[in-house]
């Protein structure tokens, strides 16, 4: 499978420059995952190392949520795993169009964040497989340098929300969303409508990570009718 | 090991996992249309999700209007008119902010 078309040397380049902003926004919120940590008291070595290894700010925040609240650790690795469940469907996405063995796909996998995958995103089920990996590399830097200045600035906590660093991931999320709306057409609208409602409906009655799991359950909209 | 360390370990397997699984199973293979519709509907299902969870819930399991809605309104705002995404984002954090400094 190496006959896709071969970019020149600057598809990495091009990917790096494209995360660059996105890797602002990444820095930041690290920062405030890191400042969280340290208000929960995981100490310095665990939100470090768990940035580095994990590097996904949606389950990193999950897990802070669900054992901050008091909750168990399953509660919190199930809370994660229904946050990231997400990039299943985009890695089967871009699969077609990463390299080399299973070994080799796994580890290009691992490239996969929302930001570079939409960046990526060439229409038509098409993707970019440098774009996406060179996107992805100043985001990882971001959060893992984030990560590291909000755990070392422990005496900035309550800044989060007083400089409203706590909405940049909703905004973010919302951003996302709006891409894919202005792609996927009428179902898409009504898949995000569905989820969007049973989420609301479920924050008071669930544990965290279950209206997730919920919303998952509009995409079986897409069985419906003619596949797009 | 801590339950903290336990659920680090434990996430980062499972979402390596999840990132792999695509690229190792798909490669190059096709799937049937309807299994592709469901799974292209999912990002934005999880995405709303998302947004309404992170918007409106609070830390108690509780639905609350404050600060946040304003701010990622503002960003809707923002996005329906075209803005950068970046803008939006930055319009979000102010508006929040200036909206808890005189609420």
């Amino acid at each position: 499978m190496r006959n896709e078309a071969e970019r020149g040397g600057g598809g990495y380049l091009a990917g790096v420059r494209a995360g660059l902003p996105f890797a602002l926004v990444t820095g930041v919120v690290a920062i405030s995952f890191g400042v969280l940590a340290r208000s929960l008291g995981w100490g310095i070595l665990a939100p470090i190392v768990f940035s580095v290894i994990t590097f996904s700010a949606s389950a990193q925040f999950a897990v802070a949520a669900v054992l901050g609240a008091g909750g168990g650790v399953f509660a919190a690795i199930a809370a994660a795993v229904l946050l990231n469940a997400r990039f299943l469907p985009m890695g089967v996405a871009v699969a077609p169009f990463l390299k080399g063995g299973p070994l080799r796909r796994a580890l290009e996998g691992q490239a996969i964040v929302d930001p570079s995958w939409a960046l990526a995103n060439r229409g038509g089920g098409r993707f970019d497989r440098e774009f996406m990996i060179g996107a992805t590399v100043p985001q990882f830097a971001a959060w893992v340098v984030g990560t590291v200045v909000g755990v070392l600035a422990d005496d900035v906590v309550g800044d989060v929300e007083r400089l409203g660093l706590d909405v940049i991931f909703p905004a973010f999320f919302l951003a996302l969303l709006v891409v894919e709306l202005r792609s996927g057409g009428k179902r898409a609208i009504a898949a995000a409508a569905i989820a969007a409602a049973l989420a609301a409906a479920l924050v008071p009655f669930a544990p965290p990570g279950v209206p997730m799991l919920a919303a998952c359950v509009a995409a079986l909209l897409g069985l419906r009718g003619r596949p797009s | 090991m801590s339950a903290l360390w336990v659920a680090i370990v434990a996430v980062t397997l499972a979402s390596a996992a999840i990132k792999a699984a695509g690229p190792i199973l798909v490669g190059g293979r096709e799937l049937p249309p309807r299994v592709n519709a469901v799974i292209a509907l999912l990002a934005p299902a999880l995405l709303a999700a998302l947004v309404v969870t992170e918007t409106f819930g609070d830390d108690n399991g509780h639905l609350v209007l404050d600060e946040r809605a304003l701010g990622v309104g503002v960003a809707a705002v923002a996005l329906a008119l075209r803005a950068p995404v970046l803008l939006a984002v930055a319009l979000a954090a102010l508006v929040t902010a200036l909206a808890r400094l005189f609420g």
